[in-house]
């Protein structure tokens, strides 16, 4: 579940410059064609970075987001809430190991990819250092978290790297059942009981503004996506995104009976576009820098789960045996 | 038949199913690898899903439905082994029961599949399938594992060690014992203990661990009739945490 957005800011382009021109303009003519970047192939040393980065950290986006939900497992209420509750976080772990293979492709390994992120090097999508306080916010993360990361991934299913891109393809599809699934618990809950109704709607006003902030700074702050652009490497803007998922998803929290907090939202029928209370950025920054409610829980239960299993990887290793890439 | 005594061995058997899938859901996110996570994730789905499918039979013999069953009952109405229900520790504490567990399992369902009792015989028969992957999983693990790394080995064995009085008392008697087996519902618990004895050591055989002398063990018992360690209540307090904020809701 990644909606992207956050990893732009501190691109630096001058390196571009120092690539063959010859190469880099064949390079630019094959992604202009449509054809997918693979492994093997000669990309410039700006976009394998770029994307190790937006790979990496989709994936850790993956497996953080499994915690605040996971939480939520041994306290479904009912089988049917307890198993499909467990196959949607099942899945997502399995997304981000599907990405790290496609990350390690590019020659970064799995190993130091975690690493990384124990060690708060690498980042991952913001709104998993907010708290799943009540199973009501299990609900809206399984409903609205993963519409958004749908609307996202979606756009870059289309990008210019293979493994990436058919990664997100298969990720997509198991997105769409996680959906259906949050949206028929949301719906259980807003037309259950007026306990039920409650829970789910201090839910939805907790989660509305990280869910604002999920696609990133708006395009007027983010700088440089020209060129990534142009890589497929980002495909739809931050702005694009949130609009999008505006337009799919405020008309059916409205059709449930539920209210989102924020009195300035309305869609300006003029210019076709959703307008809203500005999100704190200010905020944003604060928490993806490390000063979150959860970032410090998030990466402790990860860092005690590699301390704890580090004897098992040891364990597996064969001393002989050479590391080879997967070619996804 | 007498119906008591079916009731009897259905409830242990989903009572040990619903509970051990419950402790394995808990590694979602905490694996020593990704694909340990995903694969205890798997078990619990298909062990809590083969809990449903005996509660179900239960429900067809007047016990309340399912969830009621499940959500709502005391540690003291528990009919699982203490095994299942003792907390995860370590990733090689989790393996050893799983792999002691797992093993026995197989074999009840290999045996129920030919049952007298027809509801069971078809239900066992079309779950023993997934069970079997169950325990390739755990002795593929165990032999790994088992001849690694000095570390591994010793983890193991203290965890064989400490693991075999309760996975022992999974064969303690039912009250009609006698009686399942007479009609031919099954072979019984001391069959089955001395398949799994075979297997298991056939698995150990093939690694650096050693099973201890049994004879000097004294099995756990109690968990078929109520007594469990302090460990169960929180965990059935815990998955009824939401269930019991309004049990006649819809979630």
């Amino acid at each position: 579940m990644y909606g992207g957005g956050n990893v732009f800011e501190a691109t630096k382009f001058d390196d571009v410059q120092v690539e063959d021109p010859a190469k880099l303009e064949e390079f630019e003519a094959r992604i202009a064609r449509g054809e997918k970047i693979e492994p093997t192939d000669w990309m410039p040393e700006l976009y394998r970075k770029q994307l190790i980065r937006m790979i990496e950290q989709h994936a850790h986006s993956e497996i953080i987001g499994a915690l605040p939900e996971g939480t939520w497992i041994t306290r479904a209420p009912g089988f049917r809430r307890k198993m499909a509750q467990m196959a949607k976080v099942q899945d997502e772990v399995g997304h981000a190991q599907l990405l790290y293979s496609a990350a390690e492709t590019l020659g970064k390994s799995r190993e130091q990819m975690l690493t990384d992120l124990i060690s708060g090097k690498s980042k991952y999508s913001n709104v998993f250092n907010y708290p799943a306080f009540t199973w009501a916010d299990s609900n809206i993360i399984s409903w609205l978290i993963d519409a958004g990361a749908i609307v996202n991934q979606m756009a870059n299913a289309k990008g210019s790297y293979g493994p990436y891109s058919r990664a997100l393809e298969r990720i997509c599809a198991e997105e769409a059942f996680h959906l259906k699934y949050g949206h028929d618990a949301v719906v259980h809950m807003a037309t259950g009981s007026p306990k039920q109704r409650e829970m789910i709607q201090a839910a939805l006003n907790r989660w509305w503004p990280p869910i604002m902030t999920f696609f990133g700074p708006s395009d007027k702050m983010s700088t440089h996506t020209e060129t990534l652009m142009r890589w497929k490497v980002k495909m739809a803007s931050n702005d694009e995104c949130r609009q999008q998922f505006l337009d799919m998803y405020v008309p059916k929290i409205w059709e449930l009976g539920l209210t989102v907090p924020d009195p300035k939202l309305k869609k300006n029928m003029e210019t076709g576009q959703w307008e809203f209370t500005e999100p704190d950025w200010d905020e944003f920054k604060r928490v993806i820098n490390g000063d979150g409610p959860c970032n410090a829980e998030r990466l402790a239960v990860r860092r005690t789960a590699e301390e704890r299993g580090a004897w098992v990887r040891r364990a597996l290793l064969n001393p002989k045996a050479k590391y080879v890439r997967p070619l996804a | 038949m007498n119906e008591l005594a079916i009731k009897d061995l259905l409830y242990k058997l989903a009572d040990d199913q619903l509970i051990l899938g419950h402790r394995n859901s808990e590694w979602t996110g905490f694996g020593p690898i990704l694909e340990e996570d995903i694969a205890f994730s798997s078990m619990a789905q298909d062990k809590i899903g083969h809990s449903l499918a005996f509660y179900t039979l239960l429900q067809e013999l007047g016990e309340a439905d399912p969830d009621t069953v499940a959500f709502t009952r005391n540690a003291n109405q528990f009919h699982n082994s203490q095994l299942v229900e003792l907390p995860n520790g370590e990733y090689d504490f989790s393996l050893i029961r799983h792999f002691l567990y797992d093993n026995a399992e197989i074999i009840r369902f290999e045996m129920l599949s030919q049952s007298s009792y027809e509801p069971i015989a078809k239900v066992a028969t079309k779950l023993k399938g997934e069970v079997k992957y169950h325990v390739l999983h755990a002795n593929t693990w165990i032999k790994n594992l088992g001849s690694s790394t000095e570390e591994a080995i010793l983890r193991l064995q203290s965890s064989l060690n400490e693991a075999l009085p309760y996975a022992l008392a999974m064969f303690e008697n039912s009250k009609y014992e006698q009686e399942l087996i007479d009609a031919g519902v099954y072979a019984g618990e001391e069959a089955v203990k001395t398949e799994w004895l075979k297997r298991i050591q056939a698995v150990i055989d093939k690694t650096d661990l050693k099973l201890p002398d049994l004879a000097t063990i004294e099995p756990k018992f109690g968990g078929r009739y109520g007594e469990h360690t302090e460990h169960l209540q929180p965990l059935l307090d815990e998955m009824a945490e939401v269930f019991k904020i309004d049990p006649t809701a819809e979630w």
